[in-house]
């Protein structure tokens, strides 16, 4: 019973403002940044137009952002901002405010590499370094996946049982600034499936007075942290239940990781975003052939599906797994090290190989996918991985 | 996926290519095709060579990146031709097609490779429909008649509303771009 949907030819950017629109979160504290100006533009366009009841806030940094959005998330109001690489940076102390005090912010963040050298296209190595700041993090492919993240994200964040911020990634300027087919629900329908925000605790419920950022001791952090920690493992069935929700609005249907031609998959690569759409092109072309390859492509990767990650990958025989961000571990990047950790308890493991690639918006094309498809058949005919992570495309 | 067009567009910063590639998509899909528009971002300085891409099927796109082998590449300015090799990647069966006042055979010859070239005045004709030399509009209309993506009086339509959309209504505008495109459709000369 999917809605009667507008189709639109819209940019990644444009198709996130739509879904905050439809949201209407109460407050939106939010600071320009390339190449996420265009949803705080078109927000404030919104505003101007009377089409959103939002509050506002033009701040002077990412800092005062997020600070703004987590003092009217304490006090009760549904609040969102928006980001991007250095800004995200400048936020950092921040993001463990927001889920440390398990405050559910909804953030877009749009993946770019930091700075230095300054560089102003994707990478992910902005939301890598966030992965340990206590939010959950969702990754879009297309400009269709960020606008149905953003909406399944308010839910997810919301649920009595996760009380977490959330950050639902999508990648610069590919996905953020370019034109493809979205799909758009009506309005009331995303109205009627965020619901109204109905916090249990908040700062302006006098009836109700709770304190918000006390100081804590030894003797009550340690709980509080396990506690975070046990929201994030029960953010994995609410993620699921939320997403069976909104297959029913949108017949859309998500999961924690998307399985691409997997069935009998012996050779499979694993990459986030949208680098995942031009590899199915390439399982497609290989398939064509008669080949047995297929993709895996995460979506959440806070709370990390583990286990669930390992019994999708149990039938293949050589996986590769793309990062889009260096972590100087000197060991790969951060998907790599913690799949290969999830199949330490494993009783079948396949080769595994690390990949760095994309670094500052480097092209990622079909062929170089292609190569990392024929390095794993050589690794397969030796029966060994012939190096464990390098960088692919890249002038040494 | 044997229906998927891929285009390229080489212009100048300033000459309207990103949009270009903008309205082609947003009218592709206005008549029910899976598209994609981009330019590849880089510094955009006025006068600078740049780039920018169109992918057109019947079926849900997925790559992500730039296009390599293009079926047809879009020249907005002959003089980018020697500078920048226009023909990179272009397919064995694809377009090569010009903005130019020289015939397909002069282009080829600059080229100096056997490769399929169609050539319109777009900059004349702009000049002469909507008064100014922006040759993106005249160039869609070529397009239109190389390729079959769309019929083109279905394309004209989805493309008359955007425009109307985007000039909030100044008819002379779009009238103009429209009258562009359809000399540039009946004028295009293959080679």
């Amino acid at each position: 019973m999917a809605n009667e949907q507008r189709l639109a030819a819209m940019t990644g950017n444009e198709a996130v403002a739509h879904a905050l629109r439809q949201i209407d979160p109460d407050v939106i504290a939010a600071y320009p940044i390339t190449p996420q100006t265009d949803i705080v533009q078109y927000y404030s366009q919104f505003v101007s137009d009377g089409l959103v009841k939002t509050e506002m806030v033009t701040v002077e940094s990412e800092h005062s952002a997020m600070s703004a959005t987590i003092g009217a998330s304490a006090a009760g109001a549904r609040a969102m901002t928006a980001t991007s690489s250095q800004g995200l940076a400048l936020m950092w102390e921040m993001l463990h405010i927001a889920s440390g005090y398990r405050l559910p912010i909804v953030m877009p963040v749009v993946n770019r590499a930091l700075s230095g050298p300054i560089n102003i296209h994707c990478d992910h190595s902005d939301t890598m370094g966030a992965l340990t700041t206590g939010w959950i993090q969702i990754y879009a492919e297309s400009a269709q996946e960020a606008y149905d993240n953003a909406i399944q994200a308010v839910r997810i964040a919301e649920d009595p049982r996760v009380l977490l911020p959330t950050m639902v990634c999508d990648d610069g300027f590919i996905t953020s600034h370019g034109i493809e087919n979205v799909s758009l629900l009506p309005d009331e329908v995303v109205k009627g499936f965020v619901g109204e925000y109905k916090p249990s605790k908040f700062l302006l419920n006098i009836s109700d007075p709770v304190t918000v950022g006390p100081l804590v001791l030894p003797d009550y952090y340690t709980e509080l942290k396990f506690q975070q920690a046990e929201a994030m493992k029960a953010a994995k069935q609410v993620i699921l239940e939320v997403a069976e929700e909104y297959a029913k609005i949108s017949g859309r249907k998500y999961g924690l990781f998307e399985e691409y031609k997997m069935d009998d998959a012996e050779r499979v690569v694993v990459v986030l975003s949208s680098a995942a759409g031009t590899a199915k092109a390439v399982v497609n072309q290989l398939r064509a052939k008669g080949e047995k390859v297929g993709l895996l492509k995460p979506r959440v990767l806070r709370p990390f599906p583990a286990e669930e990650l390992v019994a999708a990958l149990s039938g293949a025989k050589a996986v590769a797994v793309m990062d889009r961000a260096e972590t100087f571990s000197t060991q790969g990047g951060q998907l790599f090290t913690e799949l290969r950790a999830a199949f330490y308890d494993a009783p079948k493991r396949p080769l595994m190989r690390g990949y760095v690639f994309g670094l500052g918006g480097r092209d990622t094309t079909v062929r170089e996918i292609g190569k990392v498809f024929e390095d794993l058949r050589g690794d397969l005919e030796r029966g060994s991985v012939s190096e464990k992570y390098t960088h692919l495309d890249v002038r040494v | 996926m044997s229906d998927l067009v891929e285009i390229r567009w080489h212009a100048r910063g300033g000459q309207g290519a990103k949009t270009a590639s903008a309205l082609l998509a947003e009218s592709a899909m206005s008549a029910g095709k899976f598209v994609q528009g981009f330019p590849e971002y880089g510094p955009e300085r006025m006068g600078a060579p740049i780039l920018a891409f169109n992918r057109i099927g019947d079926e849900p796109i997925t790559i992500h990146s730039n296009v390599e082998e293009p079926d047809v590449v879009m020249v907005l300015d002959p003089t980018l031709i020697g500078p920048v090799d226009v023909t990179e990647g272009l397919k064995d069966n694809g377009i090569l097609l010009v903005n130019t006042s020289q015939s397909p055979a002069e282009v080829k010859q600059k080229i100096g490779k056997d490769v399929k070239v169609a050539t319109v005045d777009a900059s004349a004709i702009s000049l002469a429909t909507i008064g100014r030399d922006i040759p993106n509009t005249p160039m869609m209309g070529a397009l239109l008649k190389l390729v079959s993506i769309l019929p083109f009086e279905k394309f004209l339509e989805t493309v008359k509303e955007d425009l109307t959309r985007k000039f909030h209504g100044r008819m002379n505008i779009v009238e103009g771009n429209l009258m562009a495109m359809r000399r540039a459709y009946e004028e295009v000369q293959v080679g």
